[in-house]
């Protein structure tokens, strides 16, 4: 456990060059420039909002053409209402609009779910303090096969370190 | 440059084959043109100093040498419109006597020049040429007023692109942060000047030229093009000096904030085209609908869709993904194929009201020009840019500028 988002990241740095693998880090809010040092690949959220925006404007298309064309064609300011084309610069706005809907929702959904924090679901951190202002960083031995417990002990304390605590999972 | 110079040179060679209104007209779009790169440029330096931007200080000195362009552009502008007030030209008809005069001097009449007269008098008929929606107008646009507002917003524009310039270079010797603050209050106070006059200049140099119609939206869309078409200059002049080795802490953050500006823009600027574009096709009001009826005429549709076509559908697609914002090759020519085809959004802003159904496509004689005018802006920013410092080293924020990281 660090007390300050620097220090944290120059001592995962500092373990990271000695061949030590992190297996999570926990802070109240995002240390810039940690993830690549603790090997997180680059998140793939913006291809999965991309395709939320697909499949929403996909179905918006799909949702117009049903209501206003086939199923209630409705004569409004004597605009053609017979024809998807002709009508389609007063359905952009709705295209738009759940475009925007799905991709923002399926997003949001998407982040909770695959961080298991939807509302309700437990919490994993193992340190209350980590959500005021603590850093810490999580590390598993059966992670870190090229060294005993005992030096992977000394080199964390080697580093700045705040307070260390073990256990046994 | 090269195409630059021989765009100036076919340009003098070729100008007197052109009738007298296209002439004017194509001079009146690339003045606009390139001096509303400056207004951009303007607008995105004061907009970093009221929100004290930290990461844009680096490509600062780009966006200063951009507004430099704005006294020539202004001095071409203003030779345009003294040719439109004393009727060398036709494109604001609002301006001819006779279009917003309900009585003529009868015995005048048959003269070269008769006498238009907008009240009643002695000796006066009605005249045929009056036209009341035009006369309503009168008002707002009539030539001592419009002058008025032309000059107070190239004096004001004028005055805060230098004011702007010579602090940001004095602050090179000076340090520290007091040139800073004061330039974040001047930069808010610029903004509130730019929020009304953006829209009136528009509505005053470009919408007037449809004179019976009119939108409230219409500057929006011309401002959010002028603003992306300044960040498009400073993207290719940043990418070009890197290449050259002269700006070496600008880095890959860099070029990719200013990409998703691009990007973001170009949604704008779609936005607010359409959005003017659809509320008047959906209320199909007849004074309204003549402007796109004009545009969407047989001449034009094809031109329009493709240019509308390009300035949504290539940033949408090419630039959305972080990789391609971060390819400076990729970029200038997505860059280079946005900012011509932004030139053509002037073009139509201008060209269907002056030529309407006359129009016989793209002239090279008008490429030409534009090219020649390309040449003098990029010589003008060029020159600006060797004048000083190419990074602003003064700056308070410049240390965090240099660390940008995303």
């Amino acid at each position: 456990m660090y007390d300050d988002d620097l220090t944290c990241l120059a001592a995962a740095k500092e373990l990271v060059s000695q061949g030590i693998t992190v297996k999570e880090c926990y802070s109240p809010f995002p240390i810039h420039g940690i993830d690549p040092v603790i090997g997180i690949k680059r998140t793939r959220l913006a291809i999965a909002s991309f395709m939320f925006g697909l499949g929403g404007l996909a179905l918006a298309i799909l949702a117009i053409n049903y209501f206003m064309i086939k199923d209630w064609p409705m004569n409004i300011g004597g605009k053609p209402n017979w024809t998807y084309f002709h009508n389609l610069p007063a359905f952009v706005p709705i295209m738009f609009e759940f475009t925007v809907l799905c991709a923002a929702h399926g997003m949001v959904i998407t982040y909770m779910l695959r961080n298991k924090t939807l509302p309700g679901m437990p919490a994993t951190n193992p340190d209350p303090r980590t959500t005021d202002d603590k850093f810490v960083l999580e590390f598993d031995t059966t992670e870190n096969h090229s060294m005993s417990a005992e030096q992977l002990l000394s080199a964390i304390k080697a580093t700045d370190v705040y307070e260390l605590n073990e256990n046994d999972i | 440059m090269v195409i630059g110079i021989f765009g100036l040179v076919l340009r003098f060679t070729t100008d007197h084959s052109d009738h007298h209104n296209i002439f004017w007209s194509q001079i009146l779009i690339n003045g606009l043109f390139y001096t509303f790169i400056g207004f951009g440029a303007l607008f995105f330096i004061a907009l970093q100093y009221a929100t004290e931007t930290a990461w844009s200080v680096m490509t600062r000195r780009i966006s200063e040498a951009i507004t430099t362009f704005i006294p020539v552009g202004a001095a071409i502008l203003v030779i345009v419109f003294l040719a439109s007030t004393f009727g060398m030209n036709h494109i604001y008809h609002w301006m001819d006597a006779s279009v917003y005069s309900e009585y003529v001097i009868e015995s005048s009449m048959e003269s070269d020049h008769p006498q238009y007269v907008m009240e009643f008098q002695e000796g006066a008929v009605h005249n045929h040429h009056y036209d009341s929606i035009i006369a309503g107008k009168y008002g707002y646009l009539n030539k001592g007023f419009w002058w008025a507002r032309t000059i107070v917003y190239f004096a004001i524009f004028i005055f805060f692109a230098r004011f702007f310039r010579k602090t940001s270079i004095r602050e090179d010797e000076e340090g520290g942060t007091k040139i800073h603050l004061k330039n974040y209050r001047r930069g808010a106070l610029f903004l509130v000047f730019f929020a009304v006059f953006s829209s009136t200049l528009g509505w005053d140099w470009i919408m007037s030229i449809d004179t019976h119609w009119f939108s409230t939206m219409f500057s929006w869309a011309a401002f959010s093009g002028m603003w992306l078409t300044a960040m498009i200059v400073t993207l290719i002049i940043a990418l070009y000096l890197k290449s050259k080795n002269l700006m070496p802490q600008l880095n890959d953050s860099h070029i990719h904030d200013i990409g998703k500006w691009v990007f973001a823009l170009s949604f704008l600027w779609t936005y607010l085209w359409f959005s003017q574009f659809m509320l008047i096709w959906y209320s199909n009001i007849p004074e309204e609908v003549t402007y796109y009826q004009e545009r969407f005429g047989d001449q034009y549709v094809v031109a329009m869709w493709t240019m509308i076509a390009i300035n949504f559908v290539l940033p949408m697609v090419l630039l959305m993904s972080r990789d391609a914002k971060r390819n400076s090759n990729f970029v200038i020519t997505v860059g280079t194929i946005l900012f011509f085809s932004h030139w053509f959004g002037v073009y139509f802003m201008v060209t269907p009201g002056i030529q309407h159904d006359q129009w016989a496509g793209l002239d090279y004689t008008e490429v030409a020009m534009m090219l020649g005018f390309l040449g003098l802006f990029i010589f003008v920013v060029l020159s600006s840019l060797t004048k000083a410092n190419l990074v602003p080293k003064g700056s308070p924020f410049l240390d965090e500028s240099i660390h940008h990281h995303i």
